[in-house]
């Protein structure tokens, strides 16, 4: 007699299927219509890679990626550093007045919308005449970064055993040395998931580049928006597939890492 | 921990939230009570004309009439994302139903495949529904393959912004509804077997109750950037049906009314942390029940 297994559910499986085609169809009608010949995007001719190269010659595309790469990269860099000083006090501090609040508040850009802080520093910006365009998103990502950073590395200082710190301790290393030598290795792979978190949300921002667009400072989405609203063209499916590429292979990266700590932890 | 590094690791933190967030938050509330300027920008004064116009349009002769053309966008907003929460939430049940029941490495590799898209970066994934609601567009056409009439006009309805936003937030259900389904002890719905529970009573009577913490943390996760959200109502509603954030972003843009810009974030700000401390106090008494 077949062994009905009474945690399972008619059509579960197939429902289960039909979500994970619904998840990955509109990444997949991007990637292959990239490869259509046709200037019409949904009319399929031919295999052609032409419109890679159309895009690689795109001055104004390099230069909006130009542009977003200095912003994330010196965001990130910001974001991670606050976050891992905020995070060893939080983890490590005993008796600490104020944890919660400070908790709240390193996550605050998190929980509010980001339309309602993109446009409150704008009016800031606006207000103090700050006009350099890389400087303001510099500002900005590095504020909504900093939770992403935070989180992963706050997970795996607590997560780490007290013992080895406590260890170097009793070998008279100083608490800097301590953290250098002891510390830092151990939480490496969330210092570098949360960096990466943190890399790939500057560089995927929308609403708040945009709303701050100006000076030069266009950054890759704001720019691919402009094209978009031109109309859908089998350039912009180049661009979006190179995009796709980019944050699938840094996604990979973070998960092995993630894996990786879970099973040191 | 030394006392001084106790203080000063926390400075940076503090201050770049100060400045970036909480100071702005406070001048986009005095914004909001401004005066509007000639050629855009504003004056300071204290002036509730803003909050005011949401409600009122002023007539010929300075009198004010009801106008319920501000109070249909916030009433839309509400029910967009509200509708894209209930969507999402019925979907992810299920899908985190499934995976929790698969071996330890398939979940890690199905979980991986919830994620991915959410990775890609947001304006790509609403361009590609662009592709396929789009005039012409792969929807379209399937349909007509398949002998459907030709039809158009998938694009720029509330359907369209509402599956835009439902693909763009699901990951943030899927991920605490699955974490909640995941400890729900096996032998919990075999006693209710037992008991001669069917299949739906072990659903109704025991999943449902042990995921509620799940759902409800997933539900507040994709309401709230839905309330706020920019893009698939710009792309995927063409603009025509306005939501609070579309109406901000204009505000700030082309119309160049900022003190009646900043009264919309204060009321969507309002309404979401409305949202978060309704939840807070829900958690805090279920806490104290549970004690």
């Amino acid at each position: 007699m077949k062994q009905h297994n009474i945690r399972s559910y008619p059509g579960l499986r197939p429902f289960s299927i039909l979500f994970f085609l619904w998840l990955y169809l509109p990444i997949a009608v991007v990637v292959i219509y990239s490869f259509n010949d046709n200037r019409l995007v949904s009319v399929w001719t031919e295999f052609s890679t032409k419109w890679y190269a159309t895009a690689l010659d795109n001055a104004a595309l390099m230069g909006a990626l130009e542009i977003s790469l200095k912003v994330a990269v010196i965001s990130t860099v910001c974001a991670t550093l606050i976050a891992l000083l905020a995070a060893i006090v939080l983890t490590r501090a005993t008796d600490l007045k104020f944890r919660r609040v400070s908790e709240t508040v390193v996550n605050l850009p998190l929980i509010l919308p980001e339309i309602v802080l993109a446009v409150a520093v704008l009016i800031l910006f606006s207000q103090i005449g700050l006009t350099n365009g890389l400087l303001k998103l510099v500002l900005a990502h590095t504020a909504f970064c900093t939770p992403f950073a935070f989180l992963p590395i706050r997970a795996r200082l607590q997560g780490m055993s007290l013992d080895f710190e406590e260890a170097a301790r009793d070998l008279y290393a100083s608490p800097f040395t301590a953290f250098r030598l002891v510390t830092l290795p151990m939480i490496m792979p969330g210092l570098f998931a949360g960096a990466m978190t943190a890399f790939v949300m500057s560089m995927d921002d929308f609403i708040t580049s945009n709303l701050l667009n100006s000076g030069g400072a266009t950054t890759l989405p704001v720019y691919i928006f402009s094209l978009i609203r031109q109309g859908t063209t089998p350039e912009l499916n180049a661009i979006s597939t190179l995009l796709i590429a980019a944050s699938l292979i840094m996604a990979t990266l973070v998960l092995i890492l993630n894996v990786r700590a879970m099973r040191r932890g | 921990m030394s006392k001084s590094f106790r203080f000063w690791g926390l400075v940076p933190a503090w201050a770049l939230m100060i400045l970036t967030l909480i100071i702005p938050i406070l001048i986009v509330a005095g914004v909001s009570v401004a005066e509007r300027g000639a050629y855009g920008g504003f004056t300071w004064s204290f002036d509730l004309s803003s909050y005011q116009q949401i409600l009122y349009s002023v007539g010929w002769t300075d009198e004010l009439e009801f106008d319920p053309k501000y109070v249909a966008i916030i009433g839309r907003t509400l029910l967009f994302a509200g509708g894209a929460t209930l969507i999402s939430l019925l979907l992810a049940l299920p899908v985190a139903y499934y995976i929790s029941q698969q071996s330890a490495r398939l979940k890690i590799i199905l979980l991986y495949l919830v994620t991915l898209p959410f990775w890609v970066s947001m304006i790509v994934r609403v361009y590609a529904w662009l592709i396929i609601l789009g005039n012409d567009g792969l929807l379209e056409r399937v349909y007509r393959m398949f002998g459907g009439a030709d039809i158009s006009g998938f694009l720029f309805t509330p359907g369209a912004m509402i599956t835009g936003m439902v693909y763009s937030y699901i990951p943030l259900m899927i991920l605490p509804v699955y974490a909640s389904v995941e400890k729900i002890d096996p032998a919990l719905i075999e006693a209710s077997h037992d008991l001669y529970g069917g299949r739906w009573t072990a659903l109704k009577r025991v999943i449902l109750p042990l995921a509620a913490p799940g759902l409800t943390a997933g539900s507040i996760l994709v309401f709230v950037p839905c309330l706020g959200t920019v893009l698939e109502p710009m792309l995927l509603g063409g603009g025509k049906q306005l939501m609070m954030g579309t109406l901000i972003q204009t505000q700030f843009g082309g119309a160049r009314n900022w003190p009646f810009g900043a009264a919309i974030a204060m009321v969507l700000l309002v309404l979401v942390v409305l949202v978060l401390l309704l939840n807070a106090r829900r958690a805090r008494s279920q806490m104290e029940a549970a004690l």
